[in-house]
């Protein structure tokens, strides 16, 4: 299954889109309950399966889900629920004790909807590049069906009722995911974490679990959701993510401007690994891959397309290399793999 | 995400571990991260932190533990426990105890913005009211007594409405 994502040129993974060497992907979810059914971890197996009939039966009535497919995660291998993940379709939880849970998703991945996850629906949007407001017309609209169909959980006073109170309210987590290997490298970074964390703000690894931040990559996202309304929460992270990519290219100007000679010697280093290498962790190779791409950035590499850094980030990953290669591989093997790829298309 | 120990702040560290090819994930809040690392010694142990955990949980107070839901039957320490309710009733069951945490995580305890196409009468109402008492408020502050007065009337008509 899935096989014909791995080269999904439409996909919001084509990295692409407005401002897309900084801000990588913009994403909104929004969170939905039935306001007749007990909350997934509290309903039995039973109303679960009813609430997936129900759904499956009339999502094709919405206008943007009718080419969407419906996937039932019980039926999918261990390896496709890994490559869901990596490819950011399903959450870690969805993958974990898949009984009556299912998923919702259009042909180019940009419209997702989990069933039966910590809520009822967890309806999410992502686009390449830097186009929240294009996220969020997709997503009013859906929602706006959806709530002619099904009829949600929601107070006068508390909004959408979530599962976990942390989501209450508007049930919006608003994202973007953004590459700051300058930030990083001239050690900035920890700076605009923790003033993030100040203004209410989270930042996660967008590779690896938690706060890990393989490859660069931080997803900025809102922590609240009452208070405020959907726009004003997606126009704060707007902004913020505006200020942050202002600070992502001061820093490369500085580390070209007194640095130039360390910096180039990197971007060639990482990319000389990449091309030659015989095995690579994929810690490693989001590593090098994250200095190739600055150096893309930054004029010091010219032959190399941007984009095609952007889709080996994805593409080396464990279940994407045993998509790629149609077996299921050990890590050794995936390591060897993994090197023969990065030298095919960088070479 | 609200922190695993004390269910009341939002976990700002996030701990994956690989037990047994298995992810294990704890999320905890910096209070209960600097309380706890007195605790744990060199050797961290997921059962040891488990174990304070549900130590931490016998503490909750007994009258607030008693209180159950009238429709799916999540006791108020149960929810402490997962830190997730059971159904839309309760947030009506457990309000009192729960507005003050809402009001802890968000800043807030009032949804400003979507509303459901499709609502039952009773809420409809409700917002209408809601957003009426707002334009009251705005009234009286700008000195527009008349328009007040209108607005108290349309507020006190739908409320005597509402009774009947």
């Amino acid at each position: 299954m899935f096989e014909n994502f791995l080269e999904n040129k439409n996909s919001w993974l084509n990295g692409k889109g407005p401002e897309s060497n900084i801000i990588f992907s913009s994403r909104i979810r929004l969170a939905r309950n039935l306001s007749n059914y007990y909350f997934p971890w509290r309903a039995s197996e039973e109303e679960k399966k009813k609430i997936i009939k129900e759904i499956s039966s009339v999502y094709k009535n919405i206008k943007l889900l009718k080419d969407a497919v419906f996937i039932k995660i019980e039926d999918l291998s261990d390896l496709d629920k890994q490559f869901l993940l990596e490819r950011h379709l399903i959450s870690q939880e969805h993958t974990v004790s898949s009984k009556g849970k299912g998923l919702i998703l259009t042909l180019d991945e940009r419209i997702s909807i989990m069933v039966n996850e910590e809520d009822h629906f967890r309806m999410q949007v992502i686009t390449s590049g830097f186009d929240l407001k294009g996220a969020k017309d997709i997503l009013y609209d859906i929602d706006d069906e959806m709530s002619n169909i099904f009829s949600f959980a929601f107070l006068s006073d508390l909004g959408y009722l979530t599962s976990c109170p942390t989501n209450v309210g508007t049930g919006l987590r608003v994202s973007c995911m953004l590459h700051l290997p300058a930030l990083v490298l001239t050690k900035r970074i920890n700076k605009v974490l923790d003033a993030l964390v100040k203004i209410s703000f989270t930042a996660r690894g967008l590779f690896g679990e938690g706060t890990q931040n393989l490859g660069d990559f931080f997803q900025i996202s809102n922590q609240n959701s009452l208070g405020l309304s959907e726009m004003e929460f997606i126009d704060n992270l707007s902004s913020v993510v505006k200020e942050i990519k202002e600070q992502e290219l001061e820093a490369r100007d500085l580390l070209l401007k007194k640095y130039r000679i360390n910096i180039e010697d990197s971007v060639y280093r990482s990319y000389a690994l990449l091309c030659n290498s015989r095995l690579m962790s994929s810690r490693e190779a989001l590593s090098h891959l994250s200095m190739l791409a600055l150096g893309i950035d930054l004029n010091i590499i010219k032959n190399i397309k941007r984009d095609v850094v952007n889709n080996l980030f994805i593409i080396i990953q464990p279940a994407h290399l045993q998509k790629l290669k149609k077996s299921i591989l050990s890590e050794e093997e995936r390591d060897y793999v993994r090197a023969s790829i990065l030298r095919e298309r960088l070479l | 995400m609200l922190c695993d120990f004390c269910h009341k702040n939002i976990a700002t560290i996030h701990l994956t571990e690989l037990v047994g090819g298995k992810i294990a994930e704890i999320h905890i809040c910096s209070n209960c991260a600097r309380s706890k690392a007195s605790q744990i010694n060199e050797n961290i142990d997921i059962s040891n932190f488990l174990e304070g955990f549900i130590e931490d949980l016998t503490k909750t107070d007994k009258a607030e533990a008693g209180y159950k839901c009238s429709n799916c039957g999540l006791s108020y320490s149960d929810f402490k426990k997962k830190g997730k309710l059971g159904c839309y009733n309760c947030y009506v069951s457990f309000k009192k105890v729960l507005l003050p945490l809402i009001r802890k995580i968000h800043g807030s305890t009032s949804h400003i913005g979507k509303v459901p196409k499709k609502l039952d009468k009773k809420v409809l109402c409700e917002l209408k009211l809601k957003d009426l008492k707002i334009k009251l408020e705005r009234a009286i502050q700008l000195e527009e007594y008349e328009e007040a007065a209108k607005i108290r009337d349309q507020i006190k008509k739908i409320e005597n409405n509402n009774n009947v």
